[in-house]
């Protein structure tokens, strides 16, 4: 029988105290680990923004990245949950600022030759670069914190974006001085 | 020394103490068959693998050890799925082996292939594919190891044929040692204090225990707390027997089928003080008129339960046993004040409330299967172990049935499987021999695994099967009636076979009862026989299970009789 006492109006309420955050893990590098991380949420109906997993210096460790957005009490859960994976070695929240965090993105974008130069103006102001270049396109390789990039898309989608290919955040916690 | 991936594993079940294996052979595991054979272990030919996965639950539960089975791959593996999910649910310590196609025909939908490992990811504590000889040795341990520590569970290890085929050189391993998973057993001090304090200060505190406690053998510390600070003692339908079901301070069960004053006790306590539990939908009702008077204390070993439902004031990450030793050793300590006098007025009032709603049923010309139960205790001095099915049967077992001793309480709570209670009974006789084992039963369940009859009688294994036929899906009928203005969509079931004829054909014995006068007979010849026994109780057919609470409204809100 459907649970006649969740109205809409609770969920809303929800989303209204939802946050996001960045959660790094080391994890096993093995098969099936990361679809046993993926499935935790799906089954679980935790979201996830994005995803980055790589190996770390050590080839049995990967790190993966992943951002989520929910309220306090579902944020405890996706961490104890994750923690309690067999193949979770360590589990952090970075959200604050004690971490750094970088995306990157490859913006194409249509250089026709009135906008060339103020593409490579802006380019230039934002430390980013082109990787490569053709008659009517030029590709920028762009990192930095969320905010850049997105200031960066703002700038080039009058230009007209043809693609592009985001990675997510990843993060890394500062050494104390 | 050099020895086959078949050999070693051969090996690593002896020295994990293995005595019994539920399964099935099939192509992937020839080989494994080959050399079980060779061995002590005894080995339990089920008719169906998901009879396998329930048989070697029933025998963890009975026994406290892990329960082992050993399948095929393909079928063989997706049967074991619904077994799996339930002892997930319910926290049982499981190894199940599964055959797999070679390692060069992973991938290629080879015969009888399936990603068994993909499929149990979500239902298993943890699962392994060993994809080499080498790794198999360490992999089997380690899956005891998760298996039965922590919070316990079921874990699948995949095992390619020719994986049992390859050699490598044995030798045993002593540790397991896991960086990565290190449950938390001792409980931070100051917690425990607090709740001491908490106890000191509290008008109206309540024990709300739960399978944990059982899991974690911590029944006796649980019955020695309770008694020593006379706080009174609710559990949940898996924590049925962590405390005396007889005491004078056993409230019965909590929730949708809970008693009157248990329910009521949970809505009126100041002091909440959960152990071993996880606050299941069918325990909490309306979560936010959960307890709503109380500060809740939440003890379990498995952080993720602490506050995924209920919002907890003093959570506590530890071992039932360990945490209820250290509570009883800082109430020693304590002056808690006289007791008696403390406890006075809220011991009252749960009395009053057990005399204004006690369980009841009204004894009518028909049978009633609530009556059945009352006698099957009575018969058995309450010292049975008794298994269920899922639906009507499960609760009332639940609710007359007073369980006075944990591991006697065998039931698929979490997941609801019906077909669990026989092949459970198989297992828990096979770790008790000396017991006596009920599978208490409806019509409907009892016909999801029958075929295991077969098993009972080819093993001698007098296992008593209690239907409480009433030609119904009960439970559904019972939300059909309650819900949907008794519109009994499909769960009319009349068309069943002769229970009688059927444990006859099993080479079984089948008795019937159709009168309530005959109820005790029947009971007293199906106990007292030493085969495999069915009893077939033609109940009053639309008879309903009472206290209950509607899905969704709070606990204190229930339907009386």
């Amino acid at each position: 029988m459907a649970d006649k006492n969740t109205p809409d109006e609770d969920i809303r309420i929800v989303n209204m105290n939802e946050e996001k955050h960045i959660f790094t893990m080391l994890v096993d590098n093995e098969p099936g680990v990361l679809s046993r991380v993926v499935g935790l949420f799906s089954g679980r109906g935790f979201n996830i923004d994005s995803l980055v997993v790589a190996e770390t210096i050590d080839p049995k460790i990967s790190r993966i990245t992943i951002v989520t957005k929910a309220d306090r009490p579902v944020l405890e859960q996706i961490e104890k949950q994750l923690n309690k994976l067999v193949n979770v070695i360590k589990i952090r929240d970075l959200t604050g600022p004690e971490a750094v965090k970088r995306e990157m993105a490859l913006i194409c974008v249509k250089a026709k030759t009135e906008y060339r130069a103020e593409i490579l103006r802006i380019v230039d102001i934002f430390r980013c670069q082109v990787v490569d270049v053709g008659r009517e396109h030029y590709i920028i390789e762009v990192t930095g914190e969320a905010g850049k990039l997105e200031a960066l898309i703002q700038l080039m989608k009058p230009m007209g974006i043809k693609k592009i290919a985001r990675t997510g955040p990843l993060a890394l916690i500062r050494e104390p001085n | 020394m050099e020895m086959t991936g078949a050999q070693i594993l051969m090996e690593v079940l002896k020295q994990e103490g293995v005595d019994t294996i539920f399964g099935f052979p099939g192509g992937a595991v020839i080989d494994i068959y080959d050399e079980l054979a060779k061995t002590e272990i005894r080995h339990i030919l089920v008719r169906h693998e998901q009879g396998a996965v329930h048989a070697a639950d029933g025998y963890a539960r009975a026994s406290g050890g892990v329960g082992v089975c050993l399948v095929t791959s393909g079928p063989g593996a997706t049967n074991t799925v619904t077994g799996i999910a339930s002892a997930y649910m319910d926290s049982i310590p499981l190894v199940v082996i599964t055959g797999q196609v070679p390692t060069h025909l992973i991938g290629n939908d080879a015969f009888q292939e399936v990603d068994i490992v993909g499929i149990t990811r979500p239902c298993t504590k943890h699962n392994y594919l060993v994809n080499h000889v080498d790794d198999l040795a360490k992999t089997i341990k380690e899956a005891f190891h998760i298996a039965r520590s922590g919070r316990p569970g079921p874990v699948l290890v995949d095992l390619p044929k020719d994986v049992g085929n390859a050699t490598s050189s044995y030798e045993p391993l002593e540790e397991v040692n896991l960086k990565s998973y290190k449950p938390t057993y001792k409980p931070n001090m100051n917690q425990l204090k607090k709740i001491v304090q908490l106890i000191e200060n509290a008008r109206r505190p309540l024990i709300f225990a739960g399978g944990g406690v059982i899991l974690s053998g911590a029944s006796d510390e649980l019955t020695r707390f309770a008694r020593k600070t006379q706080i009174p003692v609710t559990t949940s339908l898996m924590g049925l027997g962590a405390f005396p079901g007889t005491d004078p301070l056993w409230l019965g069960m909590i929730g949708m089928h809970g008693t009157y004053r248990a329910n009521m006790s949970t809505g009126a306590c100041d002091l909440l003080i959960s152990i071993g539990v996880r606050f299941d939908d069918r325990v909490t009702g309306k979560t936010d008129a959960f307890a709503a008077q109380a500060t809740i204390v939440h003890i379990d070993i498995d952080p993720t339960s602490i506050r995924k439902n209920i919002p907890v004031a003093i959570p506590v990450v530890g071992d039932c046993k360990v945490s209820l030793d250290h509570l009883n050793k800082l109430a020693d300590q304590t002056n808690l004040g006289d007791l008696r006098q403390k406890r006075e007025k809220w011991l009252d009032q749960i009395e009053q409330w057990k005399s204004t709603n006690p369980l009841a049923y009204k004894q009518e010309d028909k049978i009633k299967p609530q009556y059945v139960v009352e006698k099957l205790y009575e018969l058995t001095g309450g010292k049975a172990i008794i298994t269920t099915e899922v639906g009507q049967n499960q609760m009332w077992a639940a609710q007359y049935y007073h369980f006075d001793r944990p591991n006697h309480f065998i039931t698929s709570g979490g997941l609801g499987c019906m077909g669990f209670g026989l092949p459970a009974a198989i297992g828990a006789q096979l770790a008790c021999p000396d017991k006596l084992v009920v599978d208490i039963a409806g019509d409907g369940s009892i016909q999801m695994n029958i075929q295991e009859m077969a098993t009972a009688v080819q093993y001698c294994l007098p296992v008593k099967t209690v239907i409480l036929n009433n030609g119904y899906l009960g439970m559904v009928r019972q939300w059909q009636e309650l819900f949907y203005e008794k519109r009994y969509a499909c769960t009319c079931i009349e068309h069943a076979p002769d229970f009688v004829k059927l444990a006859e054909a099993f080479g079984a014995v089948g008795l019937r009862a159709t009168k309530p006068e005959e109820v005790e007979s029947v009971l007293k010849e199906g106990l007292s026989v030493p085969q495999p026994v069915i009893m077939d109780f033609m109940v009053e057919k639309e008879e309903s299970v009472y206290p209950m609470v509607p899905a969704g409204a709070p606990i204190t809100e229930m339907l009386l009789v």
